[in-house]
């Protein structure tokens, strides 16, 4: 193992049903599905995808939704207000539990 | 980049599969529908993304004796359109003479337009002529956003190119109850390939409707091919190896049944005959002895065998690219 998270890696998405044929193949089944686009409008799915690919700080989607979103002349600035929509839920799925720890302080306090 | 150097650097696609593998029989044309003519090297734009070079200091125009030659060849063979294309075609000087004269024919004439030199004084007549020469007018633009058009064509570009839009649909053009065509022509704005034509039409229309009351007809969504400044700027940036290795890797067979260099004959400002746009800026005349206006033989062109090379993977990615769009419907 030489390099990790190296822009090639993409081209070998598609292999990674080799050793799990049946699950992989209904994999992308799914992923072709979920992301054709049969209510949502194409520059919406792109936005979508940039922010969870965000979220997930996965390099390989942010690499693949950048392009998306270039390619269906999806601006700048509408981008970066997917990555910060994206990150506020994030964060205020954070801070939202806080009011399970708010509830153990509540219980366990005298 | 000289046309020498581009083809150095497009023979270079290492750990890549050599266009010209693909196709063991060699490519060849079927018909020829389509004569796209380059009058000139001329413009009042130098855009970042061009493929022809053109500039406002580059002063190589056609001669009216090839025009009359055109003008000879469309009269007796039966080509159904005519591509007029630059440079920017109105500064050429007998572009009006030219438009009246096919618009005596039975011909689809299109005229590729930037748009914006239908606002300077010289050249603000043309709208007339297009409507009076019942014109299809395909018009650069880029983005329908100001930062991207004026990033590409330059500081103000965009206001003028939406004034411009403004102006032809006042004219009738684009609008759904007349007979005069308005496209646009869409090119990404760096490295990368262009979405789905389907889908960035709904969007270019959706956008320019609704800030501008602008309408067209057809949005044709092209991918840049590396060659003139595009191919520059690839290098420049570091980008080549990445932006082939990308088209290379969208190379769809299928699409050779329709590229358009099977029925399209382009002539260069100086009469030579080439397989396509994109092989004329890298002068790479067609490949018999017929590659000149004056030596024009329909017959021995119409089979031809086209002249291929690296940068013909830009046609051939995904759903295929030509200068009428995206190859799929």
């Amino acid at each position: 193992m030489s390099d990790y998270y190296e822009s090639k890696d993409l081209d070998n998405f598609p292999n990674i049903a080799e050793f799990a044929e049946e699950e992989g193949n209904k994999f992308f089944d799914y992923y072709e599905e979920a992301t054709a686009g049969n209510e949502l409008s194409d520059r919406v799915i792109a936005l979508i995808g940039l922010s969870v690919a965000h979220v997930n700080k996965c390099p390989y989607c942010i690499d693949a939704f950048t392009n998306k979103c270039l390619s269906l002349g999806i601006s700048k600035d509408e981008m970066m207000e997917a990555v910060h929509v994206g990150s506020a839920i994030t964060a205020g799925a954070i801070n939202a539990h806080s009011t399970q720890m708010l509830k153990i302080l509540e219980d366990k306090e005298m | 980049m000289e046309p020498k150097k581009q083809k150095a650097v497009l023979e270079n696609v290492p750990e890549e599969k050599d266009f010209k593998e693909n196709l063991d029989q060699g490519l060849y044309a079927d018909d020829i529908d389509i004569f796209q003519i380059n009058l000139c090297k001329k413009c009042n734009l130098s855009c970042k993304h061009c493929h022809v070079q053109a500039s406002p200091q580059n002063d190589r125009i056609m001669p009216k004796k090839y025009l009359q030659k055109c003008l000879d060849i469309l009269k007796f063979y039966p080509i159904d359109t005519v591509d007029i294309t630059g440079g920017s075609p109105e500064m050429h000087p007998n572009l009006e003479w030219f438009l009246n004269e096919l618009s005596q024919m039975d011909l689809n004439i299109m005229v590729r337009s930037n748009l914006v030199i239908l606002l300077e004084e010289d050249y603000a007549h043309f709208i007339d002529v297009y409507t009076d020469n019942q014109v299809e007018l395909v018009a650069s633009l880029p983005g329908y956003n100001q930062e991207k058009v004026d990033r590409l064509r330059g500081e103000g570009v965009f206001d003028s190119s939406i004034e411009v839009l403004q102006l032809l649909n006042q004219k009738g053009f684009g609008k759904e109850d007349t007979d005069f065509t308005l496209d646009l022509v869409y090119n990404p704005a760096g490295s990368y390939l262009p979405g789905s034509q389907q889908a960035l039409e709904r969007e270019f229309k959706e956008q320019l409707n609704s800030k501008y009351g602008i309408v067209f007809d057809n949005l044709f969504s092209l991918i840049n091919s590396p060659v003139g400044k595009f191919l520059n700027y690839l290098v420049k940036s570091d980008n080549y190896k990445n932006y082939m290795h990308e088209l290379i890797n969208s190379y769809n067979e299928e699409t050779l049944q329709n590229v358009m260099c099977r029925n399209t004959v382009s002539v260069g400002w100086d009469g030579t005959l080439y397989d396509c746009d994109f092989n004329q800026m890298l002068n790479l005349p067609i490949n018999n002895s017929h590659n000149h206006l004056s030596q024009f033989d329909y017959e021995a062109l119409q089979n031809r065998r086209i002249e291929i090379g690296n940068h013909c993977y830009s046609c051939t990615a995904g759903g295929g690219s030509s200068c009428q769009g995206s190859l799929e419907e």
